[in-house]
């Protein structure tokens, strides 16, 4: 391997983005779960699914800033070690990561404060309502950057240009055939499925954990239930998305499809599917597979006999690297069928009424949080390494895309730096979430007496209960909620004016 | 500069880069000087109540860089190319310094012991300090010009990396925000701590000033064409003279108390700097001090006019809805600030 800025670059764009990713989908898919919670907590007003609401916001907001912080990372890297490749993709890239800033992130971030830290300042149903638009946020970023990333796999709607600086670069023809390119729609399904099952599996395995250590049992069985039904459903549609993701493949980038089940020759007749196995360049084959004879022939074009596109097709330089690429492909679909097995069998014995008894499922569980991020990170590496040579497809390759202006030492230092704050952030992430999760739910009691006394003073901040005012009362109601309690802050609000 | 109506949509993009930055100042601005000013406090109470003046509100405001960045990279890709691949390391540190500052406020609450406590209000302190300085450091190397040649790329061995000017701008950045900051603080605390507050405005804003004229003079006199477009143009001379009487009304609003009238104004100065800054490169966005015809300007580094008017379509239709939450969040959280099981 040789250690140059496009190999460097590439490792610290795979490490910085593999870092952010851990974030963004469960943020996603527990916002989902949030909704769900207040929204009983809203209808039926018991307290302890208020007290549930509070626990898990907590663990929200410590991924929601770590997902910021790393993902501001991600946006200035294009500039800072793809230079070549931003201005060539600029005009479409760009767009869509403006779009995403101005619809999702400020959506997200200034409903957010509301929901960490509104509480006491509005009333019950605008909380809800903000928590409803930061998981409508998260939900709207990944579509943006999802649109970004599959314009980069499938690209549509553009022509290349001749710039004054003899750059060439793809300008946007038509920006909605860009946004709906060929392999959109299914991959936005298929992230957004990836990310409920991770929340799912998030909130499933600290509720298990509990149940297991005989701790918060009303807390742990309720979270158990909702998360496992969650979890079921997202992962039996995900069977059904990742049919039609694979399918995309099959049709959008044959190349991509033959790397990822480690299909090196054409050959004449059906083409197996590998369950698993050992993928070698040397010997064109996979090595130890199990394998499904004529199986992928069957997927691809219903027919167990008609030979499927092999690498061999299109010529050497042209051809992704195929065991990794085979590998995370292979231990995602793999768990994605463990997902199904598992809440499938959890769903059989809640039926029963014996869930909460069944220890080695419990901790099968606790564990499967693990799974949820693996099969999150393996199905990006697939679609990523996959994609390679190319970093847009057929257009640019990815050591074309690479700055200029940049040396070897630049990527050294930067990737010595990052790896330092990351490796240490990661351990303070994973100590102040343990630490939050022993602590566990606030007591219902206490939550239950906190909202009574809050429920006199929260009308006064409450942006709807303000607007009603100024309807009914005109301009003279914003006076009362402008105050927190008039006896001692009047002298300072007179200061104010 | 060319008054040719075709080219209109780059100089929409380019006052609409300038409503970003300038919004990214003004709010940003604030809460990095928070973070400066964050040690001087005596006590844990009135540390807590110094992070959670801003606790609500950073996130929000962080997003306007993300928005700036963004939009830079759709309206003119080979600016945002250009710029970040040759202050490669200013931007990694400035990541850094944004992770750090985001973990810093995010995780100090979760777990109560003294040293975890020192440990983040430290890295807090410090990673304000070092986003401010960069991105005025940044803002000064902008000034002077790169050495870019034709190709847009950054000739790096002809480039003078440590002049002092960007170190004095990236000084003058940390006290403006600091000055920014301490107003903002004013405006939030109440009893003791706020008189405390009121005292260090009055050394913020003296650093401020001193370090302001200190560094009109160099620029005067070290980069006369920062001042072209002034001549050309003498009704610019307006955001001079409102730049002035901003900076002049603080004092005044200090010493009459009024907070409020304090914080426009200081938000005023903000972002009139802002604007001084692109009167002075305008047209160009990085100007190349090998030859003037290699700087990269509205016109030759942008994007196609398709995506400045698609763009300027989401903008149009975008930005009503970020004023709206903006809005929202500050209302909700105005007031003084109030310690609750909900703070950081």
């Amino acid at each position: 391997m040789n250690l140059d800025v496009v190999m460097l670059s590439r490792i610290q764009f795979a490490l910085t983005l593999m870092f952010h990713y851990i974030f963004p989908p469960l943020t996603i898919g527990l916002g989902v779960f949030m909704v769900i919670i207040e929204a009983i907590w809203i209808k039926t007003g018991d307290a302890s699914y208020k007290a549930m609401s509070l626990f898990w916001t907590k663990l929200f907001a410590i991924n929601f800033a770590l997902g910021v912080a790393t993902g501001i990372v991600m946006e200035f890297q294009f500039g800072t070690n793809w230079a070549t490749y931003s201005r060539y993709v600029g005009d479409i890239f760009g767009s869509a990561l403006a779009a995403e800033a101005i619809f999702a992130f400020f959506l997200e971030s200034g409903f957010l404060a509301v929901l960490v830290f509104g509480w006491d300042r509005v009333k019950p149903k605008t909380h809800f309502f903000a928590t409803c638009m930061v998981a409508l946020g998260a939900i709207f970023s990944s579509i943006w950057i999802t649109v970004a990333n599959s314009w980069q796999q499938t690209p549509s709607g553009y022509r290349i240009v001749r710039t004054m600086q003899g750059f060439y670069r793809a300008e946007v023809t038509d920006f909605w055939q860009m946004v709906f390119n060929p392999s959109m729609v299914h991959r936005v399904l298929h992230v957004w499925l990836g990310a409920f099952i991770l929340g799912a599996l998030f909130a499933l395995s600290i509720g298990s954990y509990y149940l297991l250590k005989n701790k918060h049992t009303i807390f742990a069985q309720r979270t158990v239930k909702i998360s496992l039904i969650y979890a079921a459903v997202c992962s039996i549609t995900m069977l059904v998305s990742g049919h039609f993701q694979a399918d995309a493949v099959a049709k959008n980038q044959p190349v991509k499809l033959a790397a990822l089940e480690g299909h090196y020759t054409t050959g004449s007749g059906g083409t197996p599917l590998y369950i698993c196995g050992w993928p070698s360049d040397k010997d064109k084959d996979v090595k130890c597979g199990l394998f499904v004879p004529g199986g992928l022939s069957f997927l691809v074009y219903q027919d167990f006999n008609k030979p499927v596109a092999g690498l061999d097709k299109v010529p050497a330089e042209d051809r992704p690297p195929v065991w990794l690429t085979f590998q995370s492909y292979h231990l995602m679909v793999a768990l994605g069928m463990a997902f199904i097995g598992m809440t499938m069998l959890g769903l059989l014995f809640l039926k029963l009424g014996t869930l909460y008894k069944q220890r080695w499922l419990l901790w099968i569980y606790v564990l499967s949080v693990l799974g949820g991020y693996a099969a999150n990170e393996g199905g990006w590496i697939a679609a990523e390494v996959g994609r390679q040579p190319w970093v847009v497809y057929g257009l640019l390759r990815t050591k074309d895309g690479v700055s200029k202006a940049i040396g070897p030492e630049h990527v050294i230092g930067s990737m010595i730096l990052f790896g330092i704050v990351y490796t240490f952030l990661f351990f303070v992430w994973v100590w102040v979430m343990n630490h939050r999760i022993q602590l566990g739910p606030p007591e219902t009691a206490k939550v239950a007496a906190e909202h009574a006394e809050q429920a006199a003073t929260t009308m006064k901040k409450d942006p709807f209960a303000v607007i009603a005012g100024l309807l009914k009362r005109g301009p003279s109601s914003l006076s009362d909620s402008w105050r927190d309690s008039p006896p001692e802050h009047v002298e300072k609000t007179e200061d104010a004016k | 500069m060319h008054e040719d109506p075709t080219y209109l949509l780059n100089f929409i993009w380019f006052m609409l880069l300038g409503v970003l930055l300038t919004g990214y100042g003004v709010l940003d601005g604030f809460d990095l000087g928070v973070g400066i000013l964050h040690p001087i406090a005596n006590s844990d109470e009135e540390r807590r109540i110094i992070l959670n003046s801003i606790g609500p509100l950073w996130d929000g405001n962080e997003v306007w860089l993300v928005t700036f960045a963004g939009a830079l990279f759709a309206s003119f890709p080979d600016v945002y190319a250009t710029a970040l691949s040759s202050f490669y390391f200013a931007i990694m540190l400035i990541l850094v310094g944004l992770i750090m500052r985001a973990v810093s406020i995010e995780f100090r609450s979760k777990i109560k012991t003294a040293a975890w406590f020192r440990f983040w209000d430290w890295s807090f302190f410090g990673s304000s300090t070092l986003v401010a300085f960069l991105f005025g450091f940044l803002i000064g190397h902008l000034f002077l010009g790169l050495p870019v040649g034709p190709d847009f790329e950054l000739q790096r061995q002809a480039w003078n990396f440590t002049h002092p000017y960007p170190i004095l701008t990236g000084i003058l950045a940390v006290s403006t925000c600091a000055m920014h900051g301490s107003i903002f603080l004013y405006l939030k605390t109440e009893g003791e701590l706020q008189s405390k507050v009121h005292n260090w405005i009055w050394h913020t804003y003296g650093t401020f000033v001193v370090l302001y004229i200190f560094t009109t003079i160099f620029t005067l006199t070290k980069i006369p064409s920062a001042a072209s477009n002034l001549l050309r143009y003498p009704w610019l001379w307006s955001v001079v003279l409102l730049n002035v009487l901003a900076v002049g009304n603080i004092p005044r609003t200090i010493f009459l108390r009024k907070p409020g009238q304090a914080f426009v104004s200081s938000m005023v100065t903000l972002s009139a700097l802002a604007a001084l800054f692109g009167i002075a490169i305008f047209p160009n966005l990085i100007v190349s001090n090998i030859n003037p015809a290699y700087s990269l300007s509205i016109y030759n580094a942008a994007a196609s006019q398709g995506t400045l008017k698609t763009m300027f379509l989401i903008a149009m239709i975008g930005l009503p809805f970020v004023f709206s939450y903006t809005v929202i969040t500050y209302w909700v959280f105005h007031g003084k600030v109030k310690l609750s099981n909900y703070s950081y």
